[in-house]
């Protein structure tokens, strides 16, 4: 899937990275408002010329410390494929909405990308899942 | 009087005890062969960080430099998104 040229990028000179975003919204969102959040960023991206490789949700989760004095939050992760100008603007969006409490973008290197993979896949799952996986191999 | 030094000797991960000082250490990630080090998860983190949540150097951890420098950041990002804590007390 990673060496899939993209469809979709109209000009074949702009450069597609590879980035990770983090983001925790406060815990007072309730279920359809974080609906809401998350599939707005989600088309923020496919409209900007990305392409949301894969995303994740924490659900609520116990932060370290607290921010905002809320000591849980809904952790959301997107993995997608950008141009490396389209990050300063989803941050700016960030910055803007005030369900978001804490973010966190990243670049992913070749070596990240292939965790991401081997993680998505369950290779690094011990126990049950590992063993119904080879199972499912024989 | 020489002063008390603190000793990092907070994680039973790292062989620290005199016994087990003798023994050669070595950098894990060379050789398990781990390429990245996800800033995500928490558990495997807090094997480099101490009880107060300070990152253990790389003399008790036998950590390269390459993947010392890895840590540090991944720690520091796991902090940015309170997935480990900046500081406390028995975090462990």
């Amino acid at each position: 899937m990673a060496t899939k040229t993209t469809k979709s990028t109209k000009v074949e000179s702009v450069v597609l990275n590879n980035y990770e975003s983090v983001i925790i919204f406060t815990p007072v969102l309730s279920e359809e408002q974080l609906k809401d959040a998350v599939a707005k960023y989600r088309k923020l991206i496919t409209e900007n010329g990305g392409e949301l490789i894969h995303e994740e949700n924490w659900g609520l989760t116990k932060l370290a410390y607290p921010i905002q004095k809320k000591t849980t939050g809904f952790y959301h992760i997107y993995e997608y494929k950008a141009p490396a100008s389209f990050v300063s603007t989803f941050e700016l969006a960030f910055r803007r909405d005030e369900r978001i409490m804490r973010f966190l973008s990243t670049v992913l290197d070749k070596h990240s990308i292939q965790y991401n993979v081997r993680k998505r896949n369950g290779e690094f799952n011990q126990g049950k899942n590992t063993t119904k996986q080879q199972e499912a191999k024989k | 009087m020489a002063k008390p030094q603190k000793k990092y000797t907070g994680s039973s991960v790292f062989n620290t005890t005199p016994d087990a000082a003798q023994r050669k250490k070595y950098c894990r990630f060379k050789k398990n062969g781990i390429k990245y080090i996800d800033y995500k998860d928490a558990n495997f983190l807090l094997k480099f960080v101490n009880d107060q949540g300070k990152i253990l150097p790389r003399r008790l951890t036998g950590t390269s430099l390459k993947f010392q420098r890895k840590i540090s950041q991944a720690v520091k990002r796991a902090r940015h998104i309170a997935v480990l804590p900046f500081t406390g007390d028995m975090i462990k």
